[in-house]
């Protein structure tokens, strides 16, 4: 990616317009953040809905299941393991990146496992999406968050494949801070669900 | 030349090239605006000869024109699908998709956008969104029909009418699909923006186009994440039984829906809040070309550039603070509307700073008349009647008489869709020649500009009185009521006016497909201006620049300096 393209060199090939590694990297984490203001402004939106929808005269109190505490004792933990891994990267040492990184990759499956065990423990109490305005944000809210952890899962899958094709280079590629940074949010996110499905209604 | 030996599929469809990406968007929004311009046809149609059978249509809408005779299902279905065609698949895709993608990195001097796959993957999910748009006019029960707001209940109970059912699931995913490639590239002009910039152009030495494109990157990313949240509640209230927009007590026919405690004003809430700023992700862009037109066949420097600036940015940030005012009659609290009305007026601030420095640009300057200044000339009138009337419907007292009657129609195709529209048509006729490498006819499109200014006026200016005397918004026949059956006569005049205005549009297809092959061919620089794309060559290849990139040595408006032999200095040149 560092080659920088004239445009008689290879048209077929995608031209890359940064002219410098160091330029390629600054593009890919500024182009993350943005994405990441992009993801704030849905959960801005449904936390404003949430808000409007509470002061409806149907809004219930939604006892949240207990297993909540442990997905997020695991997503937290998971951060932890990721920030490892990254550091790990940094100074070179690819086995314990990966070991690091699978470990994420577990909790993350973890954290996944634990919110749909939440869902089951309310759908035995017999509270379903449908049932009142809170459990349908309750299911909505943390089904949305769940996707967007679940694309975490995939980029750390990428990040296996890339390091077993010998692709993810010390120094050079920044694919691994890339995912620790949307990664940290994700979970940063789910302590702010868990703050307003607990405080606010 | 080596561009030749890439592959039809990698050149012309799966591109990653922004000029080509650019004139992919090109064919999809005209192609859309060619099919929403025909939809205004029909409505036009059955407004002007209220339920007068025409035959030949029964063949290709056989339930929404049984026996030629539209029903006013079809009816409801046409004008959903007009504004929703229009606003996000014509005036959303040309002028920011479009024009973005072609112009910003040859006006920073960059070889290509910061993504370009991200640019390919995000052209390549608006076409099936657009897909879908279309194909939901032939389903069982035919396309949506609840505005292109979708307020519910209207869009969120599928029994509702019949194009609450299939017809609006596909205009929800269509939407999404929307959405989604709309924010990735919002994504890449905000990172190329900040990140490519060639040497010496610093941010306030940048075309204001680019300026525009800019805040309207910010203004996507950040506002049409509500709209997602919205479609995806709305959904959920569709199908899984959910109440978030459904209030209790809604019966449909004999039967009473379940849904309880919801509030449709939730809806236009998430909508607005998006809705508002996509109006000024339309106009924003087409105010960037204007200005750079007008500097150009003015050759002056556009006046008052950092006002210009400041302006673009005062526009998009009031433009979240202002979507209550869609509201005024919704059952919104009296309170904020008052609030609504203050950060509503502000706006026409920046938005008269910005129409003076075009009148302080023109004025005294020599203008030279070709079709894209016209249009631009054209766009300054649109924006100033548009705008005048804005003030009228953004003082709740008097939007309350004038909520959802044809003034508002009225306005909104002024100042958003006739803006927008003539700033784009400019837009092509100034840069097709760097997009195609020759020249469109200037004749026909001074025919073209001026079918389409005198129509666009008979279309609209008398829409204002129809508004003011009565006439609702989305009416089927107003002959119903007999207060409005002495407008007939004015409705027949903008029907007549309307097809003359559509087939103005004509003119203008048939010149950008024949210019492509028989065009004059064109020089690097055919109208002497100094921004920095026309440095690039007539026909720039993959990476714009066969050499070096040009540094920026100053800001893209010197023109007519005094003592210099040409009467303008490009931005390239020290």
């Amino acid at each position: 990616m560092t080659k920088v393209s004239s445009w008689t060199a290879g048209a077929a090939a995608p031209i890359d317009a940064a002219r410098t590694s160091s330029d390629r990297r600054h593009i890919n984490r500024l182009g993350l953040l943005v994405a990441l203001g992009g993801i704030t402004m849905l959960f801005a939106a449904f936390t404003s809905a949430y808000i409007v929808r509470s002061g409806g005269g149907d809004w219930a109190v939604l006892e949240l299941p207990p297993v909540l505490w442990m997905s997020t004792a695991l997503i937290l933990a998971s951060s932890l393991t990721l920030e490892l891994a990254r550091r790990a990267f940094q100074r070179g040492s690819l086995p314990s990146f990966r070991s690091w990184s699978a470990a994420t990759a577990a909790l993350g499956t973890g954290f996944l496992a634990g919110q749909y065990a939440a869902w089951l423990s309310l759908n035995e109490a017999g509270i379903y999406l449908q049932s009142h305005p809170k459990s349908s944000f309750f299911f909505v809210l943390t089904g949305v968050h769940a996707v967007h952890l679940l694309a975490g899962v995939l980029a750390l899958l990428a990040l296996f494949g890339l390091a077993a094709a010998g692709k993810l280079v010390p120094g050079r590629s920044d694919a691994p801070t890339l995912t620790a940074i949307y990664w940290h949010f994700v979970g940063g996110l789910w302590i702010y669900l868990l703050a307003v499905l607990s405080l606010l209604g | 030349m080596e561009h030749e030996k890439q592959g039809f599929v990698s050149k012309y469809i799966f591109s990653f090239d922004h000029k080509m990406i650019g004139k992919q968007y090109f064919t999809l929004a005209m192609s859309m605006g060619f099919i929403g311009g025909i939809l205004a046809v029909l409505i036009r149609l059955q407004l002007g000869f209220p339920s007068q059978p025409w035959p030949f249509l029964e063949n290709l809408f056989p339930v929404g024109m049984a026996s030629g005779i539209m029903t006013p299902e079809f009816y409801v279905s046409l004008f959903t699908m007009h504004g929703t065609i229009m606003v996000f698949f014509l005036l959303s895709l040309l002028p920011v998709s479009g024009f973005g993608n072609f112009l910003i990195p040859l006006q920073i001097g960059a070889r290509d956008m910061a993504f370009p796959f991200l640019n390919m993957l995000s052209f390549w999910t608006v076409v099936p969104g657009a897909i879908i748009i279309i194909i939901s006019f032939f389903v069982e029960g035919g396309a949506a029909a609840s505005g292109w707001t979708a307020y519910p209940p209207l869009s969120a109970i599928r029994s509702a009418i019949p194009g609450s059912d299939l017809g609006q699931t596909l205009w929800l995913v269509g939407m999404i699909f929307f959405v989604a490639s709309f924010t990735m590239g919002g994504l890449n002009f905000v990172v190329t923006i900040l990140n490519l910039r060639t040497k010496g152009l610093r941010m306030m030495r940048m075309p204001l186009t680019t300026w525009a494109q800019f805040v309207v990157g910010i203004l996507g990313l950040l506002s049409f994440p509500a709209l997602a949240a919205g479609a995806l509640l709305l959904t959920f209230d569709r199908s899984l039984g959910t109440s978030f927009f459904l209030p209790a007590g809604i019966f449909i026919g004999d039967t009473l829906m379940p849904h309880e405690g919801g509030t449709p004003l939730l809806w236009q809430h998430l909508f607005w809040f998006l809705g508002h700023p996509e109006v000024y992700i339309i106009m924003l862009p087409a105010m960037g070309f204007t200005s750079d037109i007008l500097a150009t066949f003015c050759r002056r420097p556009i006046f008052g550039y950092r006002s210009m600036v400041y302006a673009i940015w005062a526009i998009g940030t009031l433009s979240f603070l202002v979507w209550g005012h869609h509201m005024f009659v919704s059952g919104m609290s009296p309170f904020l509307g008052s609030l609504f009305v203050v950060t509503t007026l502000a706006i026409a601030i920046p938005s008269a700073v910005k129409a003076f420095n075009w009148l302080f640009t023109i004025a005294r300057a020599r203008i030279q008349f070709t079709s894209a200044s016209l249009f631009g000339l054209g766009v300054v009138s649109l924006f100033v009647t548009g705008g005048l009337t804005g003030i009228f419907l953004g003082t709740n007292a008097v939007d309350i008489q004038l909520h959802d009657t044809y003034f508002v129609v009225g306005h909104f195709h002024f100042i958003m869709a006739g803006a927008g529209l003539f700033g784009a048509f400019g837009a092509v006729y100034y840069w097709y020649p760097k997009m195609f490498g020759r020249m469109l006819s200037e004749r026909l499109g001074k025919i073209h500009f001026w079918i389409t200014f005198v129509a666009y006026y008979a279309v609209f200016f008398p829409m204002h009185y129809l508004g003011v005397s009565g006439m609702m918004r989305r009416i089927y026949d107003p002959n119903v009521y007999e207060f409005l059956q002495p407008l007939q006569p004015v409705n027949l005049f903008i029907t007549i006016s309307a097809f003359v205005l559509f087939a103005g549009q004509l003119i203008f297809i048939y010149n950008y497909f024949v210019s492509m092959r028989r065009g004059v061919p064109a020089t690097a620089n055919p109208w002497n201006s100094a921004g920095l794309e026309w440095s690039a060559p007539a026909h720039p290849g993959h990476g714009n620049w066969e050499g070096e990139i040009p540094p920026a040595h100053r800001w893209p408006y010197d023109y007519s300096e005094p003592g210099k032999k040409r009467d303008f200095t490009p931005q390239w040149e020290a």
